[in-house]
C-alpha cells in the first residue's frame, strides 16, 4: 500500500532558511500531517511543526501547502498527483520562528483589542431566554477554531506589514460580528468601532478568507458585508443618524 | 545567560477548561496568576469535547435534579467514586453552566429559549448542555474570552493587561519545586526557544488533563502525556486508582491515520445504532444485570424510547461507555467485526440528513473529509479508543488540594476520585468547571496564610541540569522509537482486557524502557525541537504507565475501566478499596486505602436493592455513615 511521496519542506529560522527535499512513505488515507510526522520520526527529529488534535478541531497545524493556506491534518495526500512534489512552507503573513512554526502573537494582540462581551446587568445566571434562530447567527462565527488561515491569506496584511497596526483581520471581524449579533450583548457601536478602530474599511471583499476557512464560515457574506452595509447606512442616512442619537440620549438603544 | 524569573501568587499549569476556570477564580479573589499552556492559548484538548456538559438544569425534563445526577454518576463509576466529589459536582454544575452564559457562551436552545439538553449514555434524563457537537470549543473559547475580559479590565484599572493574569504559551513545566516541605513554584522551558524559566509561587494548580498518548490508539492529542500526573508524583503527591482508563467505545478505525479519533457519543444519543458484520444489533446481548431494569431488551421498546421516554426503557447503545466498549471488543474478537476491525455505527436510518448536519455537523465533516464517508447515507466504522483516565491526583474534594503536598492543587482530568471506575459522557466538561473553580478558590485560600516561599539556588540548579541532560548524552536511543515501544506495551498488555501474566510482563517492559529512556539523546538544539520535547513527555508517560500497570495487577476484579480476564466479576470487597500510587524516586509503589464510606443521607438516595448489587451485606446493614 505504501508509496513514496516527494516533499519540499521549508527549514530554517528568522535569519535564514530554504526548501529541503525529502522522500517519505505514504499510506492510504494519510494526510499531510501524517507524513510530516513520519519525516520527523525517521529523518528530521528536530523538524518544528505545531499540531494538536489532528481532527480539524483545534486549528494548530496551519501552514501553506503548495502555496495555499491549509490545515495539514485535513489535507489528504491522495489529493495530489502520484508524481507531484508537495511544497510545504510556513504561514507567510507571520514571522517564522523555526521551520513550519510561525509567531502568531499578532492575533492574540488583536483579540485583546476587541471589547469583551457585556452581559445585561439585571439578568441573573439562568434567566437568559434566547430563540435558537437568534443564537445561530453568532454560533456560526463561534465555530471559528482560530487557525488564522484567514489572517494569513488576507492580502491587506499578507504582504503589507505596515497595515497590521490598524487592521484586525477577518478572524476578528467575525468576532465583532458575533458580539454585534449576540442577542444579549449590551455594548453599543460595535460596527462603528469595527470601521473606525479595527480597519473594517480596509477590506475590499475579495473573499479569500472565506475560501480558506476550514470551518466553512461565510466570513465575507455573513459578517463583513452586513457590517459594512450597516455602517454605511448609519453613516449616510441622516434620519437614522438622528434617530440613533435621540434614542441613545433616552437610554433606549 | 541569566535565568528568566517570575513571581506569582498562583501558578496554573494547563490552559484547558479546568486551568482557565481556576485562573478566573484566583484572579477574582484578587491574586496574581500565571497560566501555563503547553501549546497556544485556546488549543487545549478541551476543544475536542463534543457532546456537552452534564448539569441537572431540568430544561428538557423537569424531573431532573442534583440527586438524580448524583445517582447516575455513582452508578456510572460503579460506586468507586469519591461520594463528596460526585455530590459537589451534581449540585454545582448548573450554576457553572449558567455562569458561562453571563460570559457570552451561546448554547443551543429549547423551544422556551432555555439551554437545550441532550441524552447521553448513563444519564437518566436529557442533561447535556451543548452547542451542536462542538461544546468543548464553546467552553474553552468562552473561558479564553473571559480571561481576555479580565485582562482588559486590568488594563483599565491597573495600567497593564498582564498586571494580574499572564498567559505563558508554548511552555513546558518539568518540575514542581518545593522548599521546606511546601510548594515554592515550578521550573520549565519555553518550547520556542528552549530557554529555561523559573516561576516562584506559593500555590500551584495542576490542570494538565490526561494520559492518552501513553497508548497506541487514543483520542487524545500529543499533549495528553500525563505531565501533571508525573509532576505531582515527583512532588510527593499520590495518584489514585490509575488502573481505571476509559476506552471510549467509538473511535474512528479507518483510515489508519485517523484511528482513535473520537466519534461523539451524541451520535448514539441522537439515535445511532450499533451493528456487527452480520447486521445484528448486538448491544441487546450485553446488558449487565445491574442495568437490566433501565435498558430495553428488544428493538421495539428501544425505538419507542426516542419518542416516549416515560414508558419505555433506554436503548442499550446508551449504556455507560465501559459496557459498550467491552461489547464492541467482544464482537470484533468473535469475528463479527468490520473489514477494518470495528463495528458499524449508523445514524442515517433514524434521522434525516438535514438534522444530522445540524446536530452533528463536525462528525459529518470529520467523516466526509477524513474517511470519505457520508454519515447521512452510510454507516461509520468505529471501535474503542483510549479516551480518558479516571485515575489521578488524590485530592481533597472541597478545595482540590493534593493530599500530602501543601500548596499543590489539581483539577479536571488530572485529578482522581470524581468518576470512580468509569466516567459518564458529559461529566468531564462539568467536572472541569466545578473543580477548576474549587481549585482556584482552594489556592486563593491557601495563599492567604502561606506567603512567599523562595526557591533556593540548589533547587534551581537541579531542575536546570535535568533539562540540559538530553543534549549532554550521546549514543542513546531515539525518543520517538521508545515512545512507540511504550505504546505497543500499553496497548497489548494494559489495554481493555487484562490478565495478571500480561500485566506482570508490562511492568518488566516498562521498567526496561524507563531504564533506556534515561539515556535518550536528541538531535538538533533547544529551539522548537520536538525530539527534545518528547524526551520529557516520555519520562512522564513512563511514570503513568508504571502506575497504571502496577495498580491494575493488584486489582483482582473487573469494574468500569478495568477488565481482568482472570477476574471477570465485580467484587464488593474490592469496591471498598482505592489504590494509591506514590513514587520513591526510583519506582512507583501502590498501596490500598479504604474508600470513604457513603454518608447516610446519600446512601438513602438509592433503592437498597440497587446498592445490594455493589455493596457487601455488612455495608448494607450499616446503611451508610453518620
Amino acid at each position: 500500500m505504501a508509496r513514496k511521496l516527494k516533499l519540499r519542506i521549508w527549514r530554517g529560522d528568522s535569519t535564514s532558511g530554504g526548501l529541503k527535499d525529502v522522500t517519505v512513505d505514504v499510506n492510504d488515507g494519510e494526510v499531510v500531517l501524517d507524513v510530516i510526522h513520519r519525516v520527523q520520526a525517521e529523518q528530521m527529529g528536530d523538524l518544528a511543526v505545531r499540531w494538536n488534535c489532528k481532527a480539524g478541531k483545534c486549528g494548530s497545524c496551519s501552514m501553506e501547502i503548495n502555496g495555499k493556506p491549509r490545515l495539514a491534518c485535513m489535507t489528504q495526500c491522495a489529493s495530489f498527483g502520484e508524481e507531484e512534489t508537495i511544497t510545504i512552507t510556513p504561514l507567510r503573513a507571520f514571522p517564522v520562528i523555526k521551520d513550519l512554526v510561525t509567531d502568531v502573537s499578532f492575533n492574540y494582540k488583536k483579540a485583546m483589542e476587541i471589547p469583551a462581551y457585556e452581559h445585561p446587568k439585571n439578568l441573573a445566571p439562568g434567566e437568559a431566554r434566547m430563540e435558537q434562530i437568534d443564537v445561530e447567527r453568532s454560533q456560526e462565527f463561534r465555530k471559528c477554531i482560530e487557525c488564522f488561515l484567514c489572517q494569513d491569506v488576507c492580502h491587506v496584511v499578507r504582504d503589507h506589514e505596515e497595515n497590521k497596526k490598524s487592521f484586525a483581520g477577518p478572524r476578528f471581524f467575525i468576532r465583532i460580528a458575533e458580539l454585534d449579533m449576540h442577542p444579549l450583548d449590551m455594548l453599543k457601536n460595535r460596527k462603528k468601532t469595527a470601521q473606525e478602530e479595527h480597519g473594517l474599511g480596509m477590506c475590499n471583499i475579495t473573499k479569500c478568507c472565506t475560501e480558506v476557512c476550514p470551518e466553512h464560515i461565510r466570513i465575507t457574506d455573513n459578517a463583513i458585508i452586513p457590517m459594512k452595509e450597516r455602517v454605511a447606512d448609519q453613516k449616510y442616512d441622516p434620519v437614522r443618524w438622528l434617530g440613533s442619537k435621540i434614542r441613545k440620549r433616552e437610554g433606549i438603544l | 545567560m541569566t535565568l528568566e524569573r517570575h513571581k506569582y501568587d498562583v501558578l496554573v499549569i494547563g490552559a484547558g477548561g479546568a486551568g482557565l476556570r481556576a485562573a478566573v477564580e484566583a484572579r477574582e479573589a484578587g491574586l496574581k496568576v500565571a497560566i501555563i499552556c503547553k501549546s497556544l492559548f485556546g488549543k487545549a484538548h478541551t476543544v475536542m469535547a463534543e457532546g456537552g456538559a452534564a448539569a441537572s438544569m431540568g430544561n428538557a425534563n423537569s424531573n431532573d435534579n442534583w440527586q438524580v445526577h448524583f445517582r447516575d454518576t455513582m452508578r456510572g463509576g460503579k460506586f468507586l467514586n469519591h461520594y463528596r466529589m460526585a455530590e459537589l459536582h451534581a449540585k454545582e454544575s448548573p450554576d457553572r453552566i449558567w455562569e458561562l452564559e453571563t460570559w457570552g457562551a451561546l448554547f443551543d436552545r429549547t423551544k422556551e429559549g432555555k439551554i437545550s439538553q441532550r441524552n447521553f449514555g448513563g444519564h437518566e434524563y436529557p442533561r447535556l448542555a451543548h452547542v451542536g457537537d462542538r461544546t468543548g470549543l464553546e467552553l474553552i473559547r468562552t473561558m479564553q474570552q473571559r480571561i481576555v475580559a479580565l485582562q482588559q479590565k486590568d488594563a483599565r484599572d491597573h495600567g497593564s493587561a498582564e498586571s494580574f493574569i499572564k498567559v505563558f504559551a508554548e511552555l513546558t513545566i518539568t518540575d514542581i519545586l518545593k522548599e521546606n516541605g511546601k510548594v515554592a513554584g515550578a521550573y520549565g522551558y519555553y518550547r520556542e526557544t528552549g530557554a529555561d524559566v523559573l516561576f516562584e509561587a506559593p500555590a500551584v494548580v495542576i490542570a494538565t488533563g490526561g494520559v492518552g498518548k501513553t497508548f497506541k490508539i487514543t483520542s487524545n492529542s500529543w499533549e495528553g502525556t500525563g505531565d501533571g500526573h508525573a509532576l505531582a508524583l515527583k512532588a510527593g503527591a499520590s495518584l489514585k486508582d490509575m488502573e481505571f482508563l476509559q476506552f471510549h467505545p467509538t473511535g474512528m478505525v479507518w483510515p489508519p491515520s485517523v484511528r482513535g479519533i473520537l466519534v461523539t457519543e451524541s451520535v448514539r444519543g441522537e439515535g445511532g445504532i450499533l451493528t456487527n458484520s452480520l447486521g445484528e444489533r448486538f448491544m441487546f446481548k450485553y446488558i449487565p444485570d445491574v442495568f437490566k431494569d433501565k435498558y430495553a431488551d428488544n428493538e421495539e421498546e428501544a425505538d419507542r424510547w426516542y419518542t416516549d421516554q416515560d414508558n419505555n426503557r433506554r436503548p442499550p447503545e446508551l449504556l455507560p461507555r465501559d459496557e459498550v466498549a467491552r461489547a464492541i471488543n467482544s464482537e470484533v474478537k468473535a469475528g463479527r467485526g468490520t473489514e477494518h476491525g470495528g463495528v458499524f455505527l449508523d445514524v442515517s436510518k433514524r434521522i434525516s440528513a438535514e438534522i444530522i448536519k445540524k446536530r452533528l455537523p463536525s462528525m459529518w465533516h470529520q467523516f466526509y473529509e477524513l474517511a470519505g464517508v457520508d454519515i447521512t447515507k452510510e454507516a461509520m466504522e468505529v471501535g474503542p479508543t483510549c479516551h480518558y483516565v479516571m485515575g489521578g491526583v488524590d485530592v481533597e474534594p472541597d478545595n482540590a488540594a493534593a493530599i500530602g503536598v501543601p500548596g499543590l492543587f489539581a483539577a479536571g482530568e488530572v485529578a482522581g476520585g470524581m468518576h470512580g471506575s468509569n466516567r459518564l459522557g458529559g461529566n468531564s466538561l462539568s467536572d472541569l468547571l466545578v473543580f477548576g473553580r474549587r481549585a482556584g478558590m482552594g489556592a486563593a485560600e491557601y495563599v492567604k496564610s502561606n506567603g512567599d516561599n523562595p526557591v533556593s539556588q540548589s533547587t534551581i540548579d537541579a531542575a536546570s541540569a535535568r533539562i540540559e541532560a538530553p543534549f549532554k548524552r550521546s549514543g542513546g536511543e531515539n525518543p520517538y522509537a521508545l515512545h512507540q515501544e511504550l505504546q505497543e506495551v500499553t496497548h497489548n498488555l494494559v489495554g481493555i482486557i487484562r490478565t495478571k501474566s500480561e500485566l506482570d510482563e508490562a511492568i518488566v517492559k516498562i521498567a526496561d524502557i524507563r531504564r533506556r529512556s534515561a539515556d535518550v539523546t536528541v538531535a538538533g538544539d533547544r529551539k522548537f525541537n520536538p525530539g527534545f520535547h518528547l524526551a520529557f513527555d516520555l519520562d512522564n508517560m513512563l511514570l503513568v504507565a508504571e502506575s497504571s500497570a502496577k495498580s491494575a495487577v493488584l486489582r483482582e476484579e473487573s469494574r468500569g475501566g478495568h477488565t481482568r480476564d482472570d477476574f471477570p466479576g465485580m467484587n464488593s470487597e474490592w469496591r471498598q478499596v482505592n489504590h494509591i500510587a506514590s513514587f520513591d524516586g526510583v519506582q512507583v509503589n501502590v498501596q490500598k486505602k479504604a474508600l470513604p464510606v457513603l454518608p447516610k443521607e446519600l446512601f438513602d438516595l438509592f433503592d437498597p436493592h440497587e446498592l445490594e448489587k455493589y455493596m457487601t451485606p455488612e455495608e448494607m446493614s450499616k446503611g451508610g455513615s453518620n
